[in-house]
């Protein structure tokens, strides 16, 4: 099996990085969320934003790899959060508890003003 | 970009994969005579609620000549799950099996230290979190040793059926913790994801050679989860033991007042 996700990075004001998702996030997307997240890591971002708007799919493999980024960005003092989360993943966040360390915001405007 | 009916089918395909939202374990009919003492009404634990370092243990074997689809293997896996388990880790499903959102029962015997023989009860149970026809993951209780998540899972690697365990946890508490570091409970977890391997190689008469690969993800450990010692599973089954005999006295007919 292959990656079926692509994610590039793009920088938003001095202290965001954003993480525009597109496709599934499961255990193949490891190597691609990774890279965008070393990518984000060097804009010396002070919070990773991820955009899910362009997710298709993501399976608990997928939840997993968001708790490893999650305890990298913590490491280097960063701040993880999320915009674009469907109703149905919202409440997979709420099931799996990641809503209680990710930030989670209904748009890209409403994560930035957080941040 | 999508077309609407793609999203739907997506959308339709992860509802059926992930457990109902809950914040709390809810027990359905069980099969067999296992005891709900220590899951039901408990909080699901992901591995950022634990207390101590956080792992990631990946174990694999190659299931070299079997002609089976990685579905079709994986469902022997689910329905053959508590048989694969090692005799002192006894797992009862619900009567639906394993399915999103259903919880399975475990009574297991652990050894009070590292080489002795399992001898002391803890049951405890875990939830199906997601369930899909190659993949499916359970997730801990409050209470249980590990908070997080075991994902079983069948993929083609190199034109070879692999069959995988990977577990993203923290020992749920201080008691845990020190029984990972000190008492062996570690690598007697690890030998438990072992023997289910070897035995699903077993079924399909594969001599399986497990592959073991651990990564610690976070070596810090949450000492403001200390608390969730109240709940600490090995404990309350205890005390739950010790009362059995106080249970046995108590008149089984009160007159109702």
């Amino acid at each position: 099996m292959k990656a079926n996700v692509t994610m590039t990075v793009r920088t938003a004001g001095q202290n965001f990085a954003v993480i525009d998702i597109k496709g599934e996030i499961n255990a193949f997307a490891e190597n691609a969320l990774m890279d965008a997240y070393t990518q984000a890591s060097s804009t010396a971002a002070r919070s990773i934003v991820l955009n899910f708007n362009g997710l298709d799919y993501m399976n608990s493999s997928g939840i997993g790899l968001l708790v490893t980024l999650l305890i990298r960005a913590k490491r280097q003092n960063q701040r993880l959060l999320a915009f674009g989360l469907t109703e149905h993943y919202q409440q997979i966040f709420e099931l799996t508890r990641l809503n209680e360390a990710i930030g989670i915001y209904a748009t890209e405007e409403a994560a930035l003003a957080a941040g | 970009m999508n077309t609407p009916d793609q999203d739907n089918a997506n959308q339709k395909r992860s509802e059926t994969a992930w457990a109902p939202p809950t914040a709390r374990m809810k027990v359905g009919e069980m099969t067999g005579s296992a005891r709900n003492i220590n899951v039901d009404g408990r909080q699901p634990m992901s591995p950022l609620q634990g207390f101590g370092q956080m792992w990631q243990k990946t174990f694999k074997v190659r299931l070299s000549g079997v002609d089976k689809s990685a579905a079709e293997v994986m469902q022997i896996w689910k329905e053959n799950f508590p048989k694969f388990q090692p005799p002192e880790n006894r797992f009862y499903p619900s009567m639906a099996g394993i399915q999103p959102g259903e919880v399975l029962l475990i009574e297991a015997k652990v050894p009070p230290f590292a080489g002795l023989p399992s001898i002391l009860p803890v049951v405890t149970g875990v939830m199906v979190l997601y369930a899909d026809d190659t993949t499916f993951t359970v997730m801990t209780p409050e209470g249980h040793p590990e908070a997080g998540w075991n994902t079983f899972s069948v993929f083609e690697e190199d034109d070879v059926l692999v069959a995988q365990c990977q577990s993203l946890c923290r020992p749920n508490d201080p008691l845990y913790d020190f029984f990972n570091r000190f008492m062996g409970a570690s690598s007697q977890q690890d030998k438990i994801w072992i023997h289910v391997l070897v035995s699903l190689a077993d079924h399909f008469e594969v001599k399986g050679q497990v592959t073991t690969d651990k990564v610690l993800v976070d070596p810090k450990v949450q000492w403001s989860q200390a608390k969730n010692i109240w709940h600490n599973a090995a404990i309350r089954t205890m005390f739950y033991v010790l009362g059995t005999p106080l249970r046995w006295l108590r008149p089984k007919n009160r007159p109702s007042s």
